[in-house]
């Protein structure tokens, strides 16, 4: 609600002409990257970087003007006196064995590390009230972070940047592994961009796309870094990444190629103005396995040799501030495209959908003699909504056979048979021609046992008390409170009494 | 043998019966009130009636003049009468529970000597600088002169005036009646310069009802410890604009020198920052006349929250923000106006919205495009800037232009932009906001307590309680003393600690376990004890009432 009030200026006296000072060389720059990596299993790995530097000492009281810098992490630097801050959010899980060495790792989850400097007098309650302000930046369960999660690592996760002494008093780390990685974390981490999502690479990070990949991970890291060469003084340097890599098979139905329109559904279309650098890498190493090679398209201005990771790898590099690069067709949209000899096989994949339908694997893949094929699935183990549960859900639950159909060669050639002639139980498959027969195989149905959940605990508990109390306490009373005498036996059977008659008439005690 | 089986028996019987009432007994003489006692929520007794006490509070601001006589400006038997001191109180009508009165107490004295001296200086300025060395005057008190009717120290056509600090100067006059028309001028002016009822209400806005001035009340702040200024450059258009604004030496030059003025009403922390494709949320109309751009009035509203997701919450502290936005708007819709009711540009190309800040858009000068290609740097004049920022900073602070009394000269405003009375000013108002605040978190929170009977009061909320119930006491008592700075620290305390003790989180423990709940859950225990004692208790009353009817019938 907005009153829009015209001002009426009164004159302050001393609004006199300030001197200006002459504009100075800017003291902060953003350099930008992305490096596309395509993965040994033929996922594609797409890694950002965003690297904001500023010249300026933070810790000094009074500096509070912002400009690529994020107020938010600036204010908490000063505030908290931090010398360093490590924050990643996970979700999935980065599979070493397929997807080769990352660049940078992160666990599952939330991870936050961070140093203080040495002035700082109580680093648990800063540490405390950091991670809650953490927690209201980047809308994440941070909070959760008390002391039964706190560790003091003594010998790991020494300083990354800058530092003259690494007393682990002043370290804090904490992993929240349940933390559900979303969209509400990825929208705070894009407002601390200085282009936000507006230009540059950051036009990419679309959230629907991001999340729907098998590794996501985004983080925020400060230090302080040298200035210069001699390192007179320092400077602060924030580095956002984000890394995610995309199932192939999910995003380019089968196949292994890519486009940047296909993993991300947007394409680069200017450069962000306020970034010194702002480049595109795409690892176009030729593994050479199987024969394969692959073309980028459009073709890079120029290519990048280094060893990373241990292996010598090839990058082809494309830089936005070159205006070529995007004038020509007013956007950018890198594709790769994997050439290989034909092959004749053959993968239909449907995966299933909760209580609709089920996975369906279709492979078709010509076996060499003599060899042993394998084909394995993974499955998760999952709790079902306690309605779904059969009576007997400890029985496990069934899984279909699996269907094995082959051609396979006959050894024998037989002449060809009139197919109206032939006997029944020959001729239930067509077969072509008579060099090879058809026969088609069942597997053993699989009997997996689901976590079942205990059904009746609560009424066990509630049987368990009313009977424990009832047996106690009931016997208890009724052994204070009744009275217990012997019973005299009662008068007997008719004879009895008759003979008692008897005895009275005679004038006998009875019996 | 049988007599005495029956007599063993009748034995056993009255044993069995008295153990039957001794665990009757047990359990309600014992078993009840332990259950009552382990289960009960802790509840630290509270000054409920101190408290209700406290919407009946009479707040009495006393504002302690001194008025000084010179020589020859009232008739000589009436200056034989001085020293003297006159009070005189006056009920402000508010609609509000509290009843507040203003007590203005003149004490009149004759002129010292180097006060004679200075005020038969040329002009009130020199005179000022003269008066003002020898003494130091407390928050909320005030001095008005009394000079000699023919004294040239003010323009002929004037009858007083307001000067930059706690002083004012009025004319006297040789009159049989001159105290009393004297004092009324005195009043009048020590009314402007302190406590008049449009401060006090628009102090008390969100305590009274609604009414047609409300909004225009609500424009300034509520009082808080602290605030936070901030000032944002949005550019959201890079590519054509590289602006750059030199904050830091304006900040340093007009802004600061302000607060520092302020001071005594918080803490300021003062921080800028530019933010880049920052768009605002309405699409401006094209005038074809001016070929420019223009926003209406309507359409200011809806400009805010679009805007405001950029701007980023304040990590750092919990104080409210004010924020003031520089807008350089994009090429495509430049020069943008901003249009007040009757589509006249405003003058300053600005806004304000009430408790949240200020807008404003700052043009390109045309001529920079032609000058070079794209982008186009400018550089922001921030003399102009800071003029609209800090008027609106005043308006936000609900510093208002005085209602000066006719015939009266108002000095120009010292070189912070804020004069010393109208800090005192604006410490009455948040004194008087502060306690109204703190009566009304106090009194919701017994209301709640009182009505919801599971919330535990832990022993630390009560104590804090206990301090805010003192606070307010300490600070009416020093209001009514005329004693400002201390009233005002008090007030503070009082609006923390009641605050602090109305959003304590241990109230919410045990909020959530309605009574049905934790009887489902005593059940299974109770009703296996509770059978067994009351039937035995009911065959024991029937047995009881037996014996006492056979004896009759027998009689």
């Amino acid at each position: 609600m907005a009153a829009a009030t015209p001002l009426a200026l009164f004159v302050l006296l001393l609004l006199g002409p300030g001197g200006w000072c002459l504009a100075d060389p800017q003291r902060d720059s953003l350099r930008e990257e992305l490096v596309i990596t395509p993965l040994p299993s033929g996922d594609v790995a797409a890694t950002f970087q965003f690297r904001t530097r500023w010249d300026s000492e933070l810790q000094r009281e009074g500096v509070s003007h912002y400009r690529l810098f994020p107020k938010a992490l600036g204010q908490l630097i000063s505030k908290y006196s931090l010398r360093e801050l490590h924050l990643s959010f996970t979700q999935g899980f980065w599979r070493t064995r397929y997807w080769g060495p990352p660049f940078l790792q992160a666990p599952s989850g939330a991870e936050l590390w961070v140093w203080f400097q040495d002035t700082v007098t109580d680093v648990d309650k800063s540490w405390k009230e950091l991670s809650n302000v953490l927690s209201g930046i980047f809308c994440a369960s941070l909070n959760f972070i008390d002391s039964t999660n706190t560790v003091t690592p003594t010998a790991s996760f020494k300083p990354l940047g800058l530092a003259n002494d690494t007393d682990h008093y002043f370290l804090r780390y904490a992993v929240l592994p349940r933390e559900v990685v979303c969209t509400e974390n990825l929208t705070p981490w894009k407002k601390l961009l200085p282009c936000s999502s507006k230009a540059g690479l950051s036009v990419l990070l679309k959230a629907d796309r991001l999340f729907h990949t098998s590794y996501h991970s985004q983080a925020v890291h400060i230090r302080p870094v040298c200035r210069n060469a001699r390192c007179t003084s320092i400077s602060w340097e924030l580095r956002q990444t984000l890394s995610v890599v995309f199932d192939a098979f999910i995003t380019g139905q089968g196949k292994k190629d890519w486009s940047l329109f296909r993993m991300f559904s947007r394409t680069l279309t200017e450069p962000c103005p306020l970034a010194s650098e702002s480049r595109v890498y795409v690892d176009i190493t030729n593994y050479n396995q199987d024969n394969e090679t692959l073309e980028v398209n459009p073709p890079p201005t120029t290519t990048y040799q280094d060893v990373i990771l241990g292996t010598r790898k090839t990058y082809a590099i494309y830089d936005l501030l070159d205006t070529a690069i995007i004038n020509n067709s007013r956007n950018l949209n890198i594709q790769l495209k994997w050439k290989r000899p034909p092959e004749n096989g053959y993968i239909h994949y449907q995966p299933a959908q909760d209580r609709l339908q089920p996975h369906l694997l279709e492979m078709l893949i010509q076996l060499p003699a003599n060899s042993v094929t394998k084909v394995s699935i993974q499955f998760e183990r999952a709790l079902l909504k306690w309605t779904e549960y059969t009576p007997d859900p400890n029985h496990g639950f069934y899984i279909s056979p699996s269907v094995l159909s082959a051609l396979v060669p006959s050894m024998v050639a037989a002449k060809p048979v009139d197919w109206e002639e032939s006997p029944l139980f020959s001729s239930l498959f067509p077969v072509s021609d008579g060099s090879n027969y058809f026969v088609r195989l069942y597997t053993e149905p699989l009997l997996v046992n689901l976590p079942t959940p205990d059904f009746s605990m609560p009424y066990n508990v509630i049987c368990l008390t009313c009977t424990v109390v009832a047996v106690c306490y009931g016997s208890f009373y009724n052994l204070l409170t009744r009275t217990f005498h012997i019973e005299e036996p009662r008068t007997g059977g008719l004879a009895k009494r008759l003979a008692n008659l008897i005895r009275r008439i005679r004038g006998v005690p009875p019996l | 043998m049988a007599a005495a089986g029956a007599a063993a028996t009748d034995l056993e019987v009255v044993r069995g019966k008295r153990a039957a009432l001794f665990f009757a007994a047990v359990a309600i003489l014992l078993g009840l009130p332990l259950w009552w006692k382990t289960t009960e929520t802790y509840r630290a007794s509270l000054p409920y009636s101190q408290i209700s006490g406290l919407n009946a509070l009479q707040l009495r601001l006393m504002v302690p003049v001194t008025v000084v006589f010179t020589r020859e400006s009232v008739p000589l038997d009436d200056q034989e009468k001085l020293p003297f001191t006159v009070v005189h109180e006056r009920e402000i009508p508010l609609k509000y529970k509290m009843k507040i009165k203003c007590r203005f107490q003149k004490a009149y004295r004759r002129a010292l000597d180097y006060e004679e001296e200075a005020l038969s200086s040329g002009s009130v300025q020199e005179a000022e600088a003269m008066l003002d060395e020898p003494q130091e005057q407390a928050e909320g008190s005030l001095t008005v002169y009394v000079i000699s009717e023919h004294s040239s120290l003010l323009p002929q056509d004037r009858m007083s005036y307001i000067g930059p600090k706690r002083t004012a100067v009025v004319r006297g006059m040789m009159h049989r009646e001159a105290f009393n028309i004297i004092g009324r001028r005195i009043v009048q002016v020590a009314q402007a310069m302190s406590l008049t009822e449009d401060v006090l209400a628009a102090a008390l806005a969100d305590h009274l009802p609604e009414d047609k001035w409300s909004a225009e009340k609500r424009r300034p702040l509520k009082s808080s410890l602290g605030y936070e200024i901030t000032f944002s450059l949005l550019n959201p258009d890079p590519k054509s604009h590289d602006v750059h604004w030199d904050i830091e030496g304006a900040v340093r030059r007009y802004v600061q020198p302000f607060l520092n003025a302020l001071s005594a009403a918080g803490n300021f922390s003062v921080d800028s920052q530019i933010l880049y494709y920052a768009m605002l949320g309405v699409n401006p109309r094209f005038d074809s006349a001016s070929s420019s751009y223009y926003l209406d009035m309507h359409n200011l509203p809806h400009v805010i929250n679009p805007v405001e997701s950029r701007l980023g919450s304040s990590a750092a502290s919990l104080y409210p923000v004010l924020n003031f936005l520089l807008y350089v708007p994009e090429l495509a819709h430049s020069p943008l106006y901003i249009q007040d009711k009757d589509g006249a540009p405003v003058a300053t190309n600005a806004f304000h919205s009430p408790r949240w800040g200020g807008i404003m858009v700052y043009n390109v000068d045309s001529k920079a495009y032609n000058a070079s290609a794209l982008p186009v740097r400018v550089e922001v004049d921030m003399v102009r800037v800071m003029e609209v920022f800090l008027a609106q900073l005043r308006l936000l602070f609900g510093i208002a232009q005085p209602q000066v009394p006719p015939k009266c000269l108002l000095s120009g405003p010292k070189s912070e932009g804020l004069m010393t009375w109208e800090l005192d000013r604006l410490l009455w108002a948040r004194s008087v906001e502060n306690l109204a605040t703190a009566t009304t978190t106090l009194t919701s929170l017994a209301q709640l307590l009182g009505k919801i009977s599971n919330i535990v009061i832990k022993d630390d909320v009560a104590s804090e309680v206990y301090r805010a119930v003192a606070a307010i006491q300490k600070s009416a008592e020093e209001l009514a003393s005329g004693h400002l700075a201390s009233a005002f620290v008090a007030s503070q305390e009082a609006v923390t600690s009641s605050e602090r003790a109305f959003f304590d989180p241990s109230l919410l423990h045990l909020l959530y376990f309605p009574d049905d709940q934790k009887f489902a859950i005593y059940i299974p225990l109770f009703l296996p004890m509770a059978v067994p004692i009351l039937l035995s208790l009911v065959k024991i009353f029937l047995e009881t009432r037996k014996s006492w009817k056979k004896p009759e019938k027998t009689d």
